[in-house]
Parts: structure tokens; C-alpha cells; sequence
């Protein structure tokens, strides 16, 4: 059974844990997502770049049904999304997400904001959550802030802090919507290298970025967005190198001329 | 004139020290306010002389010589002025912390309805709040003392289940009459009342090392209602109603609630919950969505998002102006002098009225409401520590 749907949902040997097939949303009258088609495998790295308004952000934040889609299907690792909340509820806790203003709980120490989820969805004893998050907080290199408030930290350990905490759900799949335009520009790095070192670990990640160096390193795919559409969807070298629509080529001499 | 040619200037005038100012400036106000102490006091005794008023607490061991209409100790006109100073400030603090009570529970409800996602839910909240708020407390009071007015005589009275009758004599239910078992079942209720506490403690401690989650609520309850109800039972389940009867004009019997009672409590618990209402909106309206979208990110069910991440951060934008709302809650309980209600402004008014003594039952009006809003203070401010959770 696993091997047949494998094998009938992709072409390409590795199976398909993201998929969107014709996905459209609307608010009121402005149409956000115009027949959004994008497939992810297992362990690819997708970034997506566009000006702001494009819809960048809202697709991703429909893959875990921040934003509902209104026509159109998303299956995430083999399940629909559709107003079941139990679907939902799956896959939100095997989807992670990283936010542009962190959105850590101001009221809870670091480890508090860590241990929350794995305890409350996964049933997870206490001391076993707070091992795992000593563990994460290792990784991302913030140990010694475990019992600080999100208040005491700079902002680069903030972000740092958001993404332990979505790793301590133990995701197949991460979404980064913006993860550094909320940061100083020493900060921006030191939050790339834990992005880059979860990228090597195989980890399947969206991220929407402007941080074209990034780009550069970690992407198997680019994704260009304007205007709600997908406009092209490219290996980074022919992406950055050749890209086929003027639209792209436009953006990218905006954005890399400095 | 020739040392100011050389910078750098430095002014050694001790009047221009802030040190010296700031003391300066409190000794003027002290100074001030201790002339205009002084003052009031001269100029109100010179009055009293002037009208041969004695002054004096001497008149409180007098016998009042006027009666009131509801009382929680017993009272006749025989008795002293200070003992019907005490019924009042009884009467005053029963109105004010059902009132209390009554108007957090409205406008928790109130205010969760009014940011509920259910159109008409939502609306009739609003429309509670909007027409509550905005009419001034004393019409609140007012008209449901014309309500009851309104109802039927006694003779006629509503009974909308046996035993309970609605009159313009206000509302009489039936009581049960005391029993030998029944202080047992009280000793059961904060029994089980520990217990459920306990429980909780135990849920709590079990989620954390081993991840199950129990809910408490029905557990909970169960056993803060079961322990009396069992004790109850197998004290033989006595029970035995006394109903209120009509004798002459009213009823006898049961218990009662006045009308005047009941047209303050509901005026003040009304006009009360509206804001507190308000309140409680504004303060899950305060929380940024980003912290609502973070918690829906992670996995989290909606109740766990309401109880480890909303109700916290709401609490202490909450707490401190609903702690304003309790105290304006029993300064307008002061209103039931407009509808004969014997709070303690209406018996420091008649008592004033007897005795020519106004300094004194004023003093004795104004202490007890301080003394009132203090303590409601301190409360607060002690729960106002409890929640206010730390950031930094």
C-alpha cells in the first residue's frame, strides 16, 4: 500500500509530502492565490521570493491552515486539508513554523515556551520535553537562556528560541515566513547558520526570504511570486543565472544590483 | 561680573540645587495643607458654636428611635444609633458583594459572548453592553425599582414554581428548615471543596510526568457536590421545606428577598457588568494574534490555547481596572437611598436627620466606605501580584 501510493503520487523516486494543486484564495474581492500549483519531496529546501504583496506569506501559511484556501486542494504528508479539525490538528503538529516577529510566549520562560506543545499535543512527560529542549536549545546554540523570559533576549536569540521551539514538535516539515526582516543586520547570520545547519540535516523546508545568499546555498528549488501567481519555479543556478520570465529577471536586478 | 568671563560657568546657589528644591517643594505643600486643615476644622467649630450644635460621638449609645425595613441583625427603634449604624454597613456590604459576585459573572460572560464568532451571540452582547453602559447608574436603579412596582399585590403574586412567589413585596422562596445533619453537610462541602483541590494538584503533577492530560471539570465538581450529597443521603436525607404563606398583607415564612433588595442588587449588577464586560474584551482583544497563530502553529487544541496562552497574558490587563469596577460597584450601592433601601447611607442620612449631628454620621459614612474600598483594594492588589506574570 505505502509503495503503490508512493509510487503513483510521484514520478521521481522520493514521494511527495507537499502538494498544491489549483489553490486560490480570496479576500473580499482581491484574489491573494491565482491556481497555485507546487509540489515539495522529502528533504528538498524550497525558497520563495517575491515583492511584498505577492502572496509568499500566504501560501505558506496555507500549507498549516493559518489561511484557508477557497478552491484548489493541499495534501501535506498524505493528508487533505480540509475543515476537519483533526486533520488540521495533524498537520500542524508534523508542520513547524517560524514567524517574522518570533511570536514566542512573553509569559513563559524560554524552556516553559519550548516544553508547551510537546507536553500539551504529543503527551509528553515533563522531564522528557525539557530534555528535548535542552537538546534543541543546544543546536540552535542558546542553552544557557533556557530560564530567561523571551524579554531578556536579543531578537537574533528570540528567532533562535521560535525555531527550537517548532523543533521540539519533531516536524517533517518547516515553514520560515520571513524568519530575518524583523532582525539588525548582525543578527540576520547567526539565525541563517542554524536555517543552513537544518537544511544540511535533511530537515524539508519552505522559507520565504529576501536573503538571496541563502538562496544561493541551501535551495534545491526557487520559487519567484507576483501578483499572487507563481510566476517561475527553478534550479537556483538557471534561477539566478537565466530565469525564463522578465518578471523575474526585473526583481532580481532590484533586489541584487546592491 | 568678571568671573562670569570664564567658563566654565558653575552657579554654587543653593537654590538651584535639585536636592534642596525637591525638599523645598514638599515643605511648601505640607505647609499648605496643614493651613487648610486647620482652617476647615476652625471654621466648622465656629459654626457649631455659633448654632449651639454639641459635638460629639455621645449620641451613638442614644436610642435611634426610627425603625428599618430589612435588617441581617435584629433591630427595633429601641436600640442605639450605633447599632443601626451596623445594620446599615451589614446591608451596604451584603448589596454590595452579591453585587460583586453577580457582576463579574455577567461580564466574564458577557465580554467571552461579545468576541465570540457567533453572529448573534456576539450581538446581544453587544447590545447589553451598549445599552448598559451608557445609561447613568441611578436610572438603572430607578427603573427596576418600577419594574417590581409594577408587579401584582401579594394576593395575586406570580408563582412560577410552587413555593416561590414574585410580588411587588419582592421575592419569597422556600427554605429548608434547619437540621442537626446540616452543619455536617457544610463541614462535607469544604471537605470536598479540598478535595477537589487536591485533585487538581494531582492532575496537574500526573500531566507533567507522564504527559496524560485529565480533566479536572467534572471531576472536579463531582466531588465538591457529591461529598455533601452523600452526606446527605446517609444522614437519612432530611429535609423538610418552610413555605413562605400569606398572612394578612405578605407573606411569612421561607426566605425573602425585598424589593428595594432586589432593584438595587440588579441596577448596580447590571450597570456593573457592562463595563466589566467591556473589560474582559478588551483585555483577550490585547492579546496580538501573532501569539494566537504561534499556538495554532505548534498543534495546540483551541481550550489549551484559552488556558496557557490567552486567559494568563488577559488577566493582568484585566485585574487592575475590574478592581475600579468592584469599588465604584459599592460606592453606587449608596444609591439604594433613592428607593428606601437601608444601606448605610440612607441610615446615616435619617440618623443625621434625628440628631443634627452631620459631622459626625458624614465622618462615619466616609470612614466606612474607605475602610470598604481599602480592603477591596489590598485584595486586589494581592491578586493583581498573583497574575501579574513576569516578562523580563
Amino acid at each position: 500500500m505505502e509503495n503503490l501510493k508512493s509510487s503513483a503520487s510521484s514520478q521521481k523516486h522520493e514521494r511527495l509530502v507537499i502538494e498544491l494543486t489549483g489553490v486560490n484564495k480570496w479576500y473580499g474581492d482581491f484574489q491573494a492565490l491565482v491556481d497555485i500549483n507546487m509540489s515539495v519531496r522529502r528533504s528538498e529546501r524550497v525558497v520563495v521570493c517575491g515583492p511584498s504583496g505577492s502572496g509568499k506569506s500566504t501560501m505558506i501559511r496555507c500549507i498549516n491552515r493559518l489561511e484557508v484556501h477557497q478552491r484548489g486542494r493541499i495534501v501535506v504528508d498524505g493528508i487533505e486539508l480540509t475543515d476537519n479539525l483533526k486533520n488540521i490538528e495533524a498537520i500542524r503538529s508534523e508542520v513547524g513554523m517560524v514567524f517574522q516577529s518570533f511570536n514566542l510566549f512573553p509569559h513563559m520562560p524560554v524552556i516553559d515556551n519550548l516544553t508547551l506543545a510537546p507536553m500539551l499535543v504529543r503527551k509528553m512527560p515533563k522531564k522528557d520535553a525539557e530534555e528535548l529542549a535542552m537538546q534543541y536549545l543546544e543546536r540552535v546554540q542558546i542553552p544557557e537562556q533556557a530560564f530567561k523570559y523571551p524579554g531578556q533576549l536579543s531578537g537574533g536569540q528570540q528567532q533562535r528560541v521560535a525555531i527550537a521551539r517548532s523543533l521540539c514538535m519533531q516536524p517533517k516539515i518547516m515553514l520560515f515566513d520571513e524568519p530575518t526582516s524583523a532582525l539588525d543586520p548582525e543578527m540576520i547570520k547567526e539565525v541563517l547558520d542554524v536555517m543552513i545547519e537544518l537544511a544540511e540535516d535533511g530537515m524539508t523546508m519552505i522559507v520565504v526570504t529576501h536573503e538571496m545568499g541563502f538562496a544561493k546555498t541551501v535551495a534545491d528549488t526557487m520559487v519567484f511570486m507576483d501578483a499572487g501567481e507563481i510566476v517561475e519555479s527553478a534550479d537556483p543556478s538557471k534561477f539566478f543565472t537565466a530565469p525564463d520570465n522578465p518578471r523575474t529577471k526585473l526583481f532580481l536586478s532590484q533586489i541584487l544590483t546592491h | 561680573m568678571a568671573e562670569q568671563a570664564h567658563p566654565p560657568k558653575n552657579n554654587r546657589s543653593i537654590l538651584h540645587s535639585i536636592a534642596f528644591r525637591n525638599i523645598a517643594y514638599q515643605l511648601l505643600l505640607v505647609a499648605a495643607l496643614a493651613f487648610l486643615g486647620w482652617y476647615l476644622y476652625d471654621n466648622i467649630n465656629e459654626n457649631l458654636d455659633r448654632q449651639n450644635i454639641a459635638t460629639g460621638w455621645g449620641f451613638l449609645n442614644e436610642p435611634a428611635g426610627f425603625d428599618i425595613s430589612e435588617s441581617i441583625i435584629p433591630f427595633d427603634s429601641s436600640q442605639t444609633f450605633a447599632r443601626i449604624f451596623a445594620a446599615g454597613v451589614l446591608n451596604t456590604l451584603h448589596v454590595a458583594f452579591v453585587g460583586i459576585f453577580l457582576a463579574t459573572l455577567l461580564g466574564i460572560t458577557m465580554g467571552i459572548a461579545r468576541v465570540s464568532r457567533n453572529w448573534l451571540v456576539s450581538k446581544v452582547a453587544s447590545a447589553y453592553v451598549e445599552i448598559c453602559r451608557n445609561v447613568p447608574v441611578v436610572l438603572h436603579v430607578i427603573f427596576w425599582s418600577s419594574i417590581i412596582r409594577l408587579l401584582p399585590h401579594p394576593r395575586q403574586a406570580l408563582e412560577p414554581f410552587n413555593g416561590a412567589f414574585i410580588s411587588n413585596r419582592g421575592l419569597m422562596l422556600p427554605f429548608p428548615v434547619d437540621n442537626i445533619l446540616y452543619p455536617w453537610v457544610a463541614f462535607a462541602l469544604v471537605l470536598g471543596i479540598g478535595g477537589a483541590l487536591i485533585f487538581a494538584r494531582w492532575a496537574r503533577f500526573r500531566r507533567e510526568h507522564t504527559g496524560q492530560y485529565i480533566s479536572v471539570f467534572w471531576p472536579g465538581t463531582s466531588i465538591i457536590v457529591g461529598l455533601p450529597l452523600l452526606v446527605w443521603v446517609l444522614g437519612g436525607a432530611p429535609l423538610t421545606w418552610d413555605y413562605p404563606a400569606l398572612k394578612g398583607f405578605n407573606y411569612q415564612g421561607g426566605i425573602s428577598l425585598s424589593p428595594e433588595y432586589i432593584a438595587l442588587l440588579i441596577g448596580i449588577t447590571v450597570y456593573t457588568g457592562a463595563f466589566i464586560a467591556e473589560i474582559v474584551r478588551s483585555g483577550i482583544e490585547s492579546i496580538h494574534r501573532g501569539q494566537i497563530e504561534a499556538s495554532r502553529a505548534l498543534g495546540l487544541r483551541h481550550g489549551f490555547i484559552m488556558r496557557f496562552i490567552i486567559i494568563p497574558q488577559a488577566l493582568r490587563v484585566i485585574v487592575p481596572p475590574t478592581a475600579s469596577q468592584f469599588l465604584s460597584l459599592t460606592k453606587n450601592s449608596s444609591l439604594g437611598v433613592l428607593i428606601g433601601y437601608p444601606d448605610l447611607v440612607n441610615i446615616g442620612n435619617t440618623s443625621l436627620n434625628q440628631t443634627g449631628q452631620a459631622v459626625e454620621a458624614i465622618a462615619i459614612m466616609m470612614l466606612v466606605y474607605l475602610t470598604i474600598s481599602l480592603t477591596i483594594s489590598i485584595f486586589m492588589n494581592f491578586y493583581n501580584k498573583l497574575v501579574a506574570i513576569r516578562e523580563r
